[in-house]
């Protein structure tokens, strides 16, 4: 059997793998097709027409995205006809979509303004048929404008076939189309789990996130709060991409030092709290694992949006769920406690921003009661990547060229351990990493744990602890889950003792780093080299493990006692409870 | 509609029947199309709440219900009068004046295409190719199929489905 195919596009002669489409073929032979319902992550589905090219075999015109190739073909991919044939596409899509560029959240940013613009269209013959439709605003983390939607589907596919969540569908037929959840639900009211994955494929500006950089610029001129930030792992090896840098270019120094001169008073790192979760959680998975005491498998609870998915669709696994809080929540609960209380400050006057890498920690800060376990909200605005991007380029901060600078301590520094979980497998990680020093009371040689990592779907590994064997799973992009849940069901069914003993998962594909918050563009090429950055900046690390990072010794030390406390219980842990899939 | 039926509607859930029915069908490829239509043949449209029920008993998304039945014109999501008046659209019968008939019933009973009227009692509904264009323009009411409709024979068949007084 052959495996390559030999073609020509454009007269280039080229040979591609068997099962390859003319897109790819194209890509080959440096031949540029226009895409727009394309994405790489999804399975092409011709929707939008854009990438019609001529084969000389056949009267027909054939889609590139969609259409393997076969040995022989001509194709033509441009000529008059064709560019003709596209325009015309293009000039009905545009047709129905508002008008309104210099407003649209996705201005500068936006894959259908880009593809008018490298069209050269200046005007269209159709008439305008926008169709007013109401912007559905009922989450706290993204907003669907179905005006802009030019119903290319990605979202739907996210939704649905990657994310198993089944939020948005197509609604109606033809012209009435829509893409909106069923049973006339809002978002809110639907299966979303907020995670995003929607706006960080949608071509247009149909969904986004919700803007609050509004809520940190008052906060900031506010003279009567002391404005503190915090930043996710995953924020800085992606925020670059904002200011053309490439994918991976950690920017950990300069995103404090930018923060710095927004005004925020003190510049944390979610980090640092990924490390005093990893104390908490690490704890509860000895206590599980080696005394028996709570139900395994642990499973890890970070991801906003897998704590949603799970009280949604899951929730016989609730006593499963680590009660751990997201790093996130901790750090907030911790600034409004021991940061308070050391500075002499007034928790109620500390305005706590954080930049995350997802729309569902927007979510997060309100999800119950435990998210103000100082008095008052822990977290009070949660901005994306993507937003501090946009804040950035209003303050007018030539961010690539700052100098670097240090976090604040007392809750800034952090181990290598802590920058890995913007990663899949880097929670389950670092928490092996401080578990078998809790349970050995020894330091591992060799603090890498390959089997975790990398972009296969669920990673399963049994993992050895001193001759005692840790059987895990590592899932991440939503849909994945089911495999795991699945199983687990099975042995709860057979009456077994479950297959794992440790569960990581994480909502986006390839972990926090490919998160619905990040700069717009995620691809897996984007996503491993993000990535690579993540893993850079574990192993510059000269402390890998989260029990030594001292900050975190001295936090047990003067505030919280040991792990499991009943401070660190009420600082840092939470509840779950079962939610209806459709809540109307 | 007998009584037992209209009880069945008006509680909006699936009946033993139904529940078989879908049992019957799980399995197999196309399921979901066959029960929609048995769903809607029951209830004359697919109220919300059995929407749910089906989805629970097939295992399938509510949200591709939604997309199946918002997608094909057949399927109702609101309930349609006592006596529904479908009127063909099909090519034979727009030309011999299906349209003419449709704006005449309307016009009768105070009411546009895919309404009801205010006492439940009708609605009117523009349908495909009913199959029998030989007959053209053609109307249905509760399913009795009326051929080359004339106008001045409206107000004659309408009479057959109001209401008496007694009841």
């Amino acid at each position: 059997m052959d495996h390559t195919v030999t073609l020509e596009i454009n007269g280039i002669s080229v040979t591609v793998p068997a099962g390859a489409t003319i897109l790819h073929a194209a890509k080959s032979a440096n031949v540029k097709i226009p895409t727009l319902c394309y994405h790489p992550d999804l399975k092409a589905w011709a929707a939008c027409g854009i990438c019609v090219v001529r084969n000389a075999n056949s009267p027909k015109l054939l889609r590139a995205c969609c259409t393997e190739v076969a040995p022989g073909m001509k194709i033509t991919t441009h000529d008059a006809d064709l560019v003709k044939i596209r325009r015309t596409v293009l000039e009905l899509i545009l047709s129905t979509h508002p008008n309104d560029c210099l407003q649209c959240p996705r201005s500068g940013r936006c894959e259908l303004q880009k593809i008018a613009a490298d069209f050269g269209i200046r005007e269209n013959p159709y008439e305008a048929r926008v169709e007013p439709l109401p912007q559905d605003t009922s989450t706290p983390s993204i907003v669907l404008n179905p005006e802009k939607c030019i119903k290319c589907g990605r979202c739907a596919l996210v939704c649905q076939e990657m994310q198993g969540v089944w939020a948005l569908e197509f609604i109606g037929r033809g012209e009435k189309t829509r893409i909106a959840p069923a049973a006339d639900c809002t978002l809110a009211e639907s299966p979303c789990i907020q995670c995003g994955q929607c706006s960080a494929h949608c071509p247009v500006g149909a969904i986004y996130e919700k803007d609050e950089t509004a809520k940190a610029w008052d906060a900031l001129k506010n003279p009567d709060l002391h404005c503190v930030v915090q930043i996710a792992p995953a924020v800085r090896v992606a925020i670059g991409e904002a200011f053309g840098l490439p994918p991976g270019t950690l920017m950990t120094g300069e995103t404090y030092t930018a923060l710095r001169r927004l005004g925020f008073k003190a510049v944390f790192d979610t980090n640092f709290s990924a490390d005093v979760t990893i104390m908490e959680e690490g704890s509860e998975f000895v206590q599980r694992f080696v005394h028996g005491k709570g139900t395994l498998p642990l499973i890890t609870s970070c991801c906003p949006a897998w704590t949603d998915y799970m009280e949604k669709y899951a929730a016989d696994f609730i006593e499963n769920f680590s009660s751990c809080k997201s790093p996130q929540q901790m750090l907030s609960a911790l600034a409004k406690s021991y940061y308070a209380e050391k500075m002499g400050l007034d928790p109620k006057k500390i305005f706590m921003v954080s930049v995350m890498p997802c729309t569902a920690k927007k979510y997060e800060i309100g999800r119950s009661e435990n998210m103000r376990s100082t008095g008052q909200q822990d977290t009070d605005v949660v901005l994306t990547t993507r937003e501090l991007g946009y804040m950035l380029k209003a303050a007018g901060i030539d961010f690539v060229n700052l100098p670097k600078s240090d976090p604040d301590n007392i809750l800034g520094d952090y181990s290598g351990a802590g920058t890995i979980f913007g990663v899949t497998g880097g929670v389950m990680e670092a928490a092996l990493r401080t578990a078998y020093h809790l349970v050995t009371q020894e330091e591992l040689a060799d603090v890498r744990f390959e089997a975790v990592r990398g972009m296969v779907g669920v990673k399963e590994a049994v993992i050895d602890i001193k001759g005692t064997p840790v059987r895990i799973a590592v899932a991440h992009q939503m849909g994945n889950v089911e495999q795991v849940l699945k199983a687990l069901r099975e042995d709860r069914q057979a009456g077994r003792k479950p297959r794992y003993d440790f569960v990581e998962v994480m909502a986006c594909r390839g972990g926090c780093i490919s998160g619905g918050g990040q700069p717009l563009g995620a691809t897996d090429e984007v996503r491993l080299a993000r990535t690579r950055g993540i893993y850079a900046d574990d192993e510059r690390s000269t402390r890998r493990c989260s029990h030594q990072n001292p900050y975190v010794q001295q936090l047990y030390t003067e505030y919280l006692g040991k792990p499991l406390s009943k401070k660190a219980h009420q600082l840092l842990h939470n509840h779950y409870k079962p939610r209806k899939v459709y809540a109307k | 509609m007998s009584s037992a039926k209209t009880e069945a509607a008006a509680s909006q859930a699936l009946t033993p029947e139904l529940k078989a029915f879908i049992a019957e069908w799980k399995s197999k490829p196309g399921n979901l199309i066959m029960v929609l239509h048995q769903v809607q043949e029951h209830f004359g449209y697919i109220p919300r709440k059995v929407a749910f029920e089906v989805a629970d008993l097939l295992g399938v998304p509510l949200a591709r219900i939604y997309g199946v039945i918002t997608f094909y014109n057949f399927f109702k999501l609101t309930r349609p009068g006592r006596n529904r008046v479908q009127v063909c659209m099909g090519t034979a019968c727009y030309l011999r004046g299906g349209e003419d008939i449709i704006l005449e019933v309307e016009e009768m009973l105070g009411v546009g295409l895919n309404t009801v009227t205010p006492d439940g009692e009708f609605s009117i509904e523009a349908v495909r190719c009913l199959g029998c264009c030989g007959l053209a323009p053609v109307m249905v009411i509760n399913g009795v199929v009326y051929g080359k409709v004339k106008m001045e024979s409206l107000p004659g068949i309408l009479a057959q489905y109001k209401k008496t007084s007694q009841g």
